[in-house]
């Protein structure tokens, strides 16, 4: 059913150029992470030139209807000479086996990262894969008189993205950047509701992670004259659209000048029942500290939240996790902060497990598998240290720390082992 | 068993192993910055800069070709998961 306010018709951006995408206002979940209070919508474009018509990317498979009675009310499926799938999750592309039916004659544009998702979408409908051409950054179509320029955009949020420049018209059509789950049949952002904070959230869950590649797409589009931002989620953004750029930069950007800008990192977090794990956490600091050139941090994680937590991990080079065992296991608030981090990326950086414990000691070998899991270097093996640990053992304490400090500056001294050797 | 040794050049370390093994079977076990995803040759996570003896290294499968055409990696890269040290000196670093 069309949502309240909006017709089963097209909507005009600008002379040639439609949105013809669909509204689900009833959505409260996506992708099982997010929530949304007043649904999503799936934004799909038309634009005309004169030698042919381009569709911008698809919608969700149920929103199928919608979106062909749209285009169907701007432009015949033999005028289509082009596709331009910017994102390929299948709330952008789940038209997209049946456009490729009814316009067979039409030419995919992708990022080369997308083609073997392409057939991978393709799959169960047994079709062969259309023409597709992979593109990148500078590639043009020329759709007569107007002209499609690609961006290569990558890991925004999929390795696939890309966003798509109308160059005479200063128009750009960006997929997941810039978007946000909020519904309404206004369509544009200065008729629209609050979104605000739609835009806030949907930046911190989905493009957080990868805001290095948020840097990068930032610097591409600031140089291009926009007039209008066509995501492929909420408002189209037609009012003001370079402050959304703007504000897209100061996210990706730490919130507070990094003192330590010029140093490595390392956090230390620790949680402690007797004071064991937290004179290990101590010494393990004291040692780092001594080797000069990393700047630490100690936690105790009894003290904060798992959000404020996973601020701190976002921005250090190194971490180091402390928790006693009870009961076979890692302590409660040590899996909270472990299993808080999808939203930011700790892909390679340093990470390291210790912790005091009085029978089995399992802690230290679980943390450090997890910090496997999320992808982080785990080069030195965990200390164990069994209740109270003497002077003998916090001098490995300061140890381990002396080694992940310089794992951190790179002033190991280079070691020849036996893969026998290694457990 | 004939030997290698392959050196991580991010974290300094070299390993003497036998020829058979796997890159990423040696650069976990001594945590050098190599990253992983999926572990079976398609999502190019770990994908790793081959300083120096490449020739050292099993030819790369027609998948694991594709992959790397596919993903656009430069010459001399190869994925970690995938590659096979048959003998020699091998040097790499994460890509």
């Amino acid at each position: 059913m069309p949502a309240a306010g909006l017709t089963d018709s097209a909507v005009e951006l600008a002379p040639g150029v439609h949105w013809v995408g669909a509204l689900d206002p009833h959505l409260r979940s996506f992708d099982i992470i997010l929530k949304t209070a007043n649904g999503t919508s799936y934004n799909s474009y038309v634009v005309r030139g004169e030698n042919g018509v381009a569709i911008i990317d698809t919608v969700k498979e149920n929103f199928a209807d919608d979106f062909f009675r749209r285009l169907e009310s701007v432009a015949r499926y033999d005028e289509i000479t082009t596709i331009v799938l910017n994102h390929l999750e299948p709330d952008h592309s789940g038209a997209l086996p049946e456009l490729l039916k009814r316009a067979p004659q039409a030419k995919v544009y992708l990022s080369s990262r997308a083609q073997m998702m392409l057939k991978a979408l393709l799959k169960p409908t047994g079709e062969k894969a259309p023409e597709y051409i992979p593109v990148t950054t500078d590639d043009e179509v020329d759709l007569g008189g107007r002209t499609l320029r690609f961006l290569h955009t990558p890991y925004l949020h999929w390795p696939d993205t890309q966003c798509t420049y109308l160059v005479e018209d200063g128009l750009l059509f960006t997929g997941d950047i810039f978007g946000c789950h909020f519904c309404d049949a206004r369509l544009f952002n200065d008729t629209v509701g609050d979104f605000r904070f739609s835009f806030e959230y949907y930046y911190a869950h989905i493009m957080r992670p990868f805001r290095e590649y948020v840097l990068d797409a930032i610097a591409l589009i600031e140089p291009l004259a926009i007039n209008l931002i066509a995501p492929a989620h909420g408002p189209i953004l037609r009012h003001a659209p370079r402050d959304y750029v703007h504000r897209y930069r100061e996210l990706a950007t730490p919130r507070l000048f990094n003192e330590a800008r010029s140093e490595k990192t390392l956090v230390v977090f620790y949680i402690s029942a007797y004071g064991n794990t937290r004179r290990m956490a101590e010494s393990l600091a004291a040692g780092a500290e001594a080797i000069g050139g990393v700047r630490i941090s100690l936690y105790d994680l009894e003290g904060g939240e798992s959000g404020i937590f996973t601020d701190l991990i976002e921005e250090a080079d190194g971490l180091a996790f402390g928790s006693p065992t009870i009961n076979a296991d890692a302590v409660k608030p040590i899996w909270d902060v472990l299993s808080s981090l999808t939203t930011v990326n700790v892909k390679g950086k340093l990470g390291a497990a210790f912790g005091s414990y009085g029978w089995s000691g399992e802690a230290v070998r679980l943390i450090e598998d997890r910090l496997r899991g999320l992808k982080m270097r785990v080069p030195v093996d965990g200390l164990r240290i069994k209740l109270v640990p003497d002077v003998s053992e916090l001098e490995e304490c300061r140890n381990l720390g002396e080694t992940l400090a310089r794992h951190l500056t790179g002033r190991l001294e280079h070691r020849e082992i036996d893969m026998a050797s290694l457990a | 068993m004939p030997k290698a040794k392959v050196t991580f050049q991010d974290i300094g370390v070299s390993v003497t192993v036998p020829a058979g093994t796997r890159l990423i079977e040696v650069s976990e076990k001594v945590g050098a910055g190599i990253t992983y995803g999926c572990r079976e040759g398609e999502c190019c996570t770990c994908l790793t800069k081959v300083i120096s003896g490449g020739e050292n290294l099993a030819a790369p499968s027609v998948l694991e070709d594709q992959v790397l055409k596919d993903n656009m990696a430069p010459r001399g890269h190869r994925l970690a998961c995938q590659a096979q040290i048959i003998g020699g000196e091998i040097v790499v670093k994460p890509a």
